[in-house]
C-alpha cells in the first residue's frame, strides 16, 4: 500500500517493457510538461492502438501527477481506449435522449449481431463495440459512431452493415 | 459527514479587514468582503440548503442545491459560489426557490437507494438532512429509470481500507472526497472518473482500490462526504454516535484537537475538530483511527509485583504495589545514599502528570536524578535555541508556514512524522513557496504530485553542521546578511566574531563538498535561495538533533535565521518537528536533571527559594543524573532504583543491551504504562496507566500550543497516574495531595512565569494558550520573539563542524540513519495494536540498489546488519531514495531490535544519542540474529503472569 511502497519504492532492475519506453520517450517529446498530458494520450495511442493502463503510473510519475489524476483525464475522453480495439469501433449513445428511443435494446441487439459483449472487442479483433453518454446527436436518436462517423437514427442492421463495409468481414 | 454540534458555514472564511453589508432576507448581516452569500446567510442563521459545498473546500457549484434570488439581478445563482457585496438583498426562502430545490433534490433521491432507515448513517446523512429541509416528500420520476444501486448494476462495496468503506451506489458525485484529498490533504488521491452519468469516484487507476491507491487514510474524504458513501466502518458497525468530547490527540507533537465521539461510554470514532488551532479539521491515520489499542486485550489494568524480575508477576492491590515500590526504595537509599534512586517521565503523558513526577522525585526522592525520554530525541533544541535564542521551543504557530516564501527543512520527514503539518505545507508549496530539503533520504516532499523542491542536498549523515557552515560562508561572504536586522536585533561583538569564523577558507562551500558528499554549487545554490526569501523559515527533526553534533546544529540553525533577518513575524522562524505528543510540555515541567519547571536552573537560589517555600522542602542544588549516567551508575553498583512513566527504555533508547543490562542490575524498577513493554521485561513493579481517552489534563505541541485533555472514559486501573504518583510520594514520606489535576495546573502557574495565566478553566473558555501567557503576553504567544529575543540581544554562536567519531570503515562500510513511517509510532506499542500494522508489518531495511548489488541482495532478502555493538536482521527494501553508501530503517518493531545496534555516541552538550548515524555492515542472511533469538525466550520467561490461585 502506498503508505510504505511511497517510502520505499522497489526499484525492479532489467529492460523497461516497450510500454514503459513509449511513455519516455512521448512524455519527453513534450517536455514531462502536465498541460500536455491529452496530447500525450494521443501520440501513445496512434502508437500503441490504445493507452495501456500500465502506463498510467510512469506517466503520473513522470509528469508528478497522481496517478488518480491521470486516471481522471484518461477516463473523461471516450476517444481513448485502455485496452486493445478492434479494426472498427461501434459507439452507441446511451443517453436520456437516445435512452427514451430505445438505445438499451437496440445496443443488446447491436451486440448481438456483431457477436461481441459491450465494452469489448470480437474474438477476431475485428470490432469493437463501446457505451457513450450523448454524442450531441439527440435529435437523431438513437445516434451510434460506427468507425468515427457518427450516424443518426439507427438500427441494428444499418450498424451491422455499416461494420461489414468497414472491415470486409460479416459481423 | 455532519459532525455532532458543528456548524458548517458551507464555504470557508475569507479573513479580509474590508467588511460589506447586505441584507438577508430583510436582516442586515456585516461580513468580510469575499465571504460568499451562503456563509453569510448562515452567521445570521439563515442556513441554505446545500450539498457539495462545507466549509473546509473551496466552493465548487455543482449541485444547484443552494440557489436564491437577488434583487435586480437574473435567474437564481448558487450561493456558495456568488460572493457577498454591498447593499445586495437576498431571499433564501420562497415558493419558487422551494419549487426548484425540490426537483433539484428528486433528481438526486430517484438514484440512491431508498434505504433509509437501515443505512449506517442514518441521522448522519446531509442527503437525508437536505432532502428533508427542501421538503421532498415523494420522487416523481419514480425509481426504475436507469440507476447506481440495482444490484445488477451496482459497484461493490470498497472495504479494502481498515478503518473505512466505499459504497459507490450512494455516492451523489458532488466531488467533496476528491476535493477534500486535494485540498485538504495534497494527496490527490481520488478522481471523479469518467463524466456525465457514468461518472464516479475511483481511488487512482481502474485495478486500484482505495488500499492499493495512493491513498494515506487521513479521513478527510470521510469527513467530507455528505452521505454513507464514505464512511467509518466503527460507524457501520456501532452505529451513529450520540455524544462527543473534546480532546487532543495522543499522537505526535502536531497535537491535533479532536472529538471523541461516542455512543455510550464506547468510542464510535474520532473526528478532528475545526476549532482546533493546530489542526483546524484535519487528522492523519493515526489519531484519525488507531485509538483502539485504548482497548486492547493486552493491556494491564492490574499492578502487579514480582521479588525478581525473573520471577513470573503476581497480581496485587494498590497498597500492596505502592507499599512495595516505598519500601524498597527507602531501603536502597538506607544502604546506597539517597542519590541511589532517580526516575524518567514520559513525553507521552501530561503536564500534569510529568510535573508530579519530577516532584516526586526531587522533593519525596530528595535528588535531582529526573530524566526524560526527551533526551533522546529534542535536548539539543532545548539548549541550542535557549543559548542563542533565550527560550528552549519552536518560534513559530503551524499557521506560520502559510506566511513562508521558502522553506528549509532538515531532517525532518514531515508527511511521515508530522502528517498534517505536512498538509499544511504543502498547501502553501502548492501556491508557491519554495522547499529546500537537506536530508540524505529522497523524502516524499523531494517530489510529490505538484510538489518539487528547488533543492534536494542528499548530504551524508553526520555532516549537518558542515552544510549549515557552508550555507553560513555563502551568505557572509556573498553579502547577503541582513546587516539590519542583525545591527538592530543581535549582539555585535559575537556577530563579528561568527562573520569571520565562517568567512574561514575551511567553511567555503567548495572546501566542504566531499565531507558533505554534495556539490559546491548545489550547496551555494541552496544557500542564496534561502537568503533571497522575503520570508525563510526552518523546520527541523531528530534528523538534525540526534547527532553528536546536535546542539551545534541547533544553534547553526538560529544563527541562520538571524544573519538573515527571519525570526520575529509571521513566515519565519526557527521550529522543531517534536516526536512525541507531549515532549514539549514534558520539557517544559522540569524533567532535565538540571532545570526546575520554566527551564530555571536548579543551581539558581533564587528559584530554589520559590519551590522550597511551594513545596515545604529543601532541594538539593547540584544537578542530578542523566539517563545515561543513571544507566553507567547502575552497571557500577551506586543506582539502583527507577521509576519509569510511560517509556520504553529498553526499546527506544541506544545500545539495547547495555540498557538491559543496567536495567537488570537494579534491585527496584517501577514501570507505569498500558503494556508489558520492553522495560517491563526487568521490572519489578508494574503501574498500569492511563491512556489518553482517559486522562484528565494537558498536552503543549511543537507550537507551545497548550491543549485540553479530557476524559471520555473512566481509568481501565481504577486510578489516575497522578494520584498514582502522589501516592508513592506519600508513601516515602512526602505529603503530596491534589483533588483535582486542575490544582496541579495551578500550581505550575504559581511558580514558572511562562505559565502564569494558565488554568484548565481559562484552557476550557479559549479552547488552547502558545505559552508565554503571562502579563506581557495576556492571551499567549502564538510568534515569539517580536519586539526582542527573549535573552535580550541574539546570540551568534560559534560552531566548528567535528566528524563524529562514528565512521564508516572497511569492516562497517555503510551509514545506518534511522527514521519513522506514516503509520507507526515510536516503538510502536500503541500502532502496532491497530489495523496500522497492515501498512507497516515490520521494519524493513532500505538499501541502495547498487550497494544490494554489491552483496548479492535483492529485494525481500534477509539480511543481517552488523555494528560494531550489535546485530540484527530484517527483510532488505531495494530503494534508491538514499546515496549509495547509505541505508535506513526505522524502529517500530521490537523484534527488530534496530537500537541494538545504534551505539553510544552522544550530542556533546546534552547526551542526546546518535541514532542517525551508524556504521554498519549488511549480508544476506536467513537466521535471526544471536540477539532475536535471544529475545524470544526472554521475552517468554520475563512476561509471565500467575493466575492468583482460587
Ligand atoms: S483518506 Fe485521505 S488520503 Fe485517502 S483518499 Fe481520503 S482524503 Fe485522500
Ligand atoms: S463519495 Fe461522498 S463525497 Fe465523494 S462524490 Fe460521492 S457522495 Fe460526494
Ligand atoms: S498529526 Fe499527529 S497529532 Fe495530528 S492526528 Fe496525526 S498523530 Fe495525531
Ligand atoms: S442522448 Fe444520445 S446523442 Fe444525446
Ligand atoms: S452547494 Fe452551491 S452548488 Fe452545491
Amino acid at each position: 500500500m502506498a503508505m510504505t511502497r511511497q517510502n520505499a519504492a522497489p526499484i525492479s532492475g532489467g529492460d523497461p517493457d516497450p510500454v514503459t519506453e513509449a511513455v519516455d520517450l512521448i512524455c519527453g517529446r513534450y517536455g514531462d510538461r502536465p498541460d500536455a498530458l491529452i496530447e500525450m494520450f494521443h501520440d501513445l495511442q496512434d502508437g500503441l492502438g490504445h493507452v495501456p493502463e500500465t502506463a498510467l503510473k510512469p506517466i503520473a510519475k513522470r509528469l508528478n501527477l497522481s496517478r488518480a489524476e491521470v486516471h481522471g483525464v484518461l477516463s473523461f475522453y471516450h476517444d481513448f481506449h485502455t485496452k486493445p480495439v478492434g479494426r472498427v469501433v461501434v459507439k452507441v449513445c446511451r443517453a436520456e435522449a437516445c435512452q427514451s428511443m430505445g438505445a438499451l435494446p437496440l445496443i443488446a441487439q447491436i451486440c448481438d449481431r456483431l457477436g461481441v459483449g459491450l465494452g469489448s472487442t470480437s474474438a477476431g479483433g475485428s470490432v469493437t463495440v463501446e457505451p457513450v453518454y450523448c454524442l450531441g446527436n439527440c435529435a437523431l436518436a438513437p445516434a451510434a459512431t460506427v468507425g468515427g462517423v457518427l450516424h443518426g437514427r439507427v438500427d441494428a442492421e444499418r450498424v451491422a452493415a455499416l461494420v461489414t463495409e468497414m472491415t470486409g468481414e460479416a459481423g | 459527514m455532519a459532525l455532532i454540534d458543528d456548524v458548517d458555514f458551507g464555504t470557508p472564511a475569507r479573513p479580509s479587514a474590508a467588511t460589506v453589508t447586505l441584507l438577508i432576507d430583510g436582516a442586515p448581516v456585516t461580513v468580510p468582503e469575499g465571504t460568499s452569500i451562503m456563509r453569510a446567510a448562515q452567521e445570521v442563521s439563515r442556513p441554505i440548503p446545500k450539498l457539495c459545498a462545507t466549509d473546509k473546500l473551496e466552493p465548487f457549484g455543482s449541485c444547484r442545491m443552494c440557489l436564491v434570488e437577488i434583487e435586480g439581478v437574473r435567474g437564481t445563482p448558487a450561493s456558495c459560489t456568488t460572493p457577498v457585496r454591498e447593499g445586495m438583498n437576498v431571499t433564501t426562502q420562497n415558493a419558487r426557490l422551494e419549487r426548484i430545490r425540490k426537483g433539484v433534490m428528486e433528481l438526486y433521491i430517484s438514484d440512491h437507494p431508498l434505504d433509509c432507515l437501515t443505512c449506517a448513517a442514518n441521522g448522519d446523512c446531509e442527503l437525508q438532512d437536505t432532502a428533508g429541509e427542501v421538503g421532498l416528500r415523494e420522487v416523481r420520476y419514480g425509481m426504475d429509470g436507469a440507476n447506481h444501486f440495482d444490484a445488477q448494476v451496482k459497484d461493490p462495496i470498497d472495504v479494502s481500507n481498515p478503518y473505512f468503506q466505499f459504497e459507490p451506489s450512494k455516492c451523489i458525485a458532488c466531488s467533496r472526497c476528491v476535493r477534500a484529498c486535494d485540498e485538504v490533504q495534497g494527496t490527490l488521491a481520488l478522481t471523479l472518473e469518467g463524466r456525465g452519468f457514468a461518472s464516479k469516484i475511483s481511488a487512482g487507476l481502474e485495478m486500484d482500490d482505495f488500499f492499493s491507491s495512493e491513498c494515506v487514510s487521513c479521513g478527510a474524504c470521510v469527513q467530507a462526504c455528505p452521505t454513507a458513501t464514505l464512511m467509518e466502518k466503527s460507524v457501520v458497525d456501532h452505529g451513529v454516535p450520540t455524544r462527543s468530547v473534546e480532546t487532543t490527540c495522543a499522537y505526535c507533537g502536531v497535537g491535533c484537537s479532536f472529538k471523541a465521539e461516542l455512543k455510550g461510554s464506547e468510542v464510535v470514532r474520532m473526528v478532528p475538530s475545526k476549532s482546533g488551532g493546530a489542526n483546524e479539521g484535519h487528522s492523519c491515520v493515526k489519531g484519525r483511527f488507531a485509538w483502539g489499542y485504548a482497548s486492547h486485550k493486552d493491556r494491564i489494568t492490574t499492578p502487579m509485583v514480582r521479588e525478581s524480575a525473573t520471577d513470573p508477576w503476581r497480581k496485587a492491590s494498590w497498597d500492596e504495589a505502592i507499599d512495595f515500590i516505598a519500601t524498597r526504595f527507602k531501603d536502597i537509599q538506607a544502604r546506597h545514599g539517597k542519590g541511589a534512586i532517580g526516575g524518567i517521565t514520559s513525553s507521552r503523558c501530561t503536564n500534569e502528570e510529568v510535573y508530579v513526577v519530577q516532584k516526586m522525585i526531587r522533593a519525596a526522592f530528595g535528588n535531582n536524578n529526573v530524566d526524560t525520554c526527551a533526551r533522546v530525541c529534542h535536548s539539543p533544541t532545548g539548549y541550542g535555541l535557549k543559548t542563542t535564542f533565550g527560550t528552549s521551543a519552536g518560534t513559530q504557530n503551524f499557521k506560520s508556514v502559510e506566511q513562508a516564501d521558502v522553506i528549509l527543512l532538515i531532517g525532518a520527514n514531515p508527511t511521515d512524522g508530522h502528517p498534517v503539518f505536512a498538509s499544511r505545507m504543502k498547501r502553501r508549496l502548492r501556491r508557491g513557496a519554495k522547499i529546500i530539503v537537506v536530508d540524505p533520504r529522497r523524502i516524499d516532499l523531494v517530489r510529490t504530485p505538484h510538489i518539487e523542491a528547488a533543492h534536494h542536498v542528499p548530504l551524508r549523515p553526520g555532516t549537518n553542521v558542515a552544510v549549515m557552515n557552508a550555507f553560513a560562508h555563502t551568505i557572509v561572504t556573498e553579502g547577503l546578511v541582513d546587516e539590519a536586522f542583525v545591527a538592530q536585533r543581535c549582539d555585535m561583538v559575537e556577530f563579528e566574531r561568527w562573520r569571520s569564523f565562517v568567512s574561514e577558507p575551511e567553511n567555503a562551500p567548495e572546501a566542504l563538498a566531499e565531507k558533505v558528499g554534495v556539490d559546491a554549487e548545489t550547496l551555494r545554490a541552496a544557500a542564496r535561495t534561502f537568503a533571497a526569501a522575503p520570508n525563510g523559515a526552518i523546520y527541523y527533526g531528530l534528523g538534525v538533533t540526534e547527532h553528536s553534533q546536535g546542539s551545534t546544529m541547533v544553534m547553526c540553525m538560529a544563527n541562520l535565521a538571524m544573519a538573515t533577518g527571519n525570526i520575529g513575524r509571521e513566515g519565519v522562524g526557527v521550529n522543531p518537528l517534536r516526536g512525541q505528543n507531549n515532549v514539549q510540555g514534558s520539557c517544559d515541567m522540569g524533567s532535565f536533571p538540571h532545570e526546575l519547571p520554566g527551564y530555571r536552573h536548579i543551581s539558581d537560589a533564587d528559584t530554589r527559594a520559590l519551590f522550597e517555600g511551594d513545596w515545604g522542602v529543601h532541594l538539593h542544588d547540584q544537578p542530578g543524573l542523566r539517563i545515561p549516567n543513571m544507566l553507567d551508575a547502575a552497571m557500577d553498583g551506586s543506582f539502583r532504583g527507577i521509576f519509569v512513566q510511560g517509556e520504553d527504555i529498553a526499546q527506544s533508547d541506544p545500545n539495547t543491551k547495555h540498557v538491559q543490562a543496567a536495567l537488570a542490575a537494579m534491585d527496584c524498577v517501577v514501570v507505569q504504562d498500558l503494556f508489558l513493554n520492553e522495560t517491563a521485561a526487568h521490572a519489578h513493579v508494574f503501574l498500569p496507566g492511563t491512556s489518553f481517552l482517559e486522562k484528565d489534563g494537558t498536552f503543549t505541541n511543537a507550537e507551545r500550543r497548550i491543549n485540553r485533555v479530557r476524559p471520555v472514559m473512566a481509568e481501565k486501573s481504577g486510578l489516575s497516574e497522578w494520584e498514582t504518583v502522589c501516592r508513592v510520594a506519600r508513601a516515602m514520606g512526602y505529603p503530596m495531595h491534589y483533588d483535582h489535576p486542575s490544582q496541579i495546573m495551578d500550581e505550575i502557574a504559581r511558580l514558572t512565569p511562562s505559565f502564569a495565566g494558565v488554568s484548565f478553566a481559562r484552557l476550557d473558555r479559549d479552547g488552547s494558550l502558545q505559552w508565554p501567557v503571562n502579563d506581557a503576553h495576556p492571551d499567549g504567544a502564538p510568534i515569539m520573539h517580536v519586539d526582542g529575543f527573549v535573552r535580550g540581544k541574539g546570540r551568534f554562536m560559534i560552531t566548528r563542524y567535528v566528524p563524529t567519531e562514528e565512521r564508516s570503515n572497511r569492516h562497517f562500510p555503510l551509514i545506518l540513519t534511522t527514521g519513522r513511517i506514516l503509520s507507526q509510532y515510536n516503538v510502536g506499542q500503541q500502532t502496532r495494536r491497530t489495523a496500522n500494522s497492515l501498512w507497516h508489518p515490520e521494519d524493513v531495511l532500505e538499501i541502495h540498489p547498487h550497494d544490494a548489488e554489491e552483496r548479492g541482495i535483492v529485494d525481500g532478502d534477509p539480511v543481517s546488519i552488523n555494528s560494531r555493538v550489535g546485530a540484527t536482521t530484517l527483510h532488505a527494501r531495494i530503494s534508491d531514495r538514499m546515496a549509495p553508501g547509505v541505508v535506513y530503517t526505522t524502529f517500530h518493531h521490537p523484534l527488530s531490535g534496530a537500537n541494538v545496534i545504534t551505539t553510544e555516541f552522544s550530542d556533546w552538550a546534552t547526551n542526546c544519542p546518535e541514532y542517525k548515524v551508524t556504521a554498519v555492515q549488511v549480508n544476506k542472511s536467513n537466521l535471526p540474529s544471536d540477539w532475536q533469538a535471544h529475545r524470544e525466550e526472554f521475552v517468554a520467561e520475563h512476561y509471565r503472569v500467575t493466575e492468583p490461585a482460587e
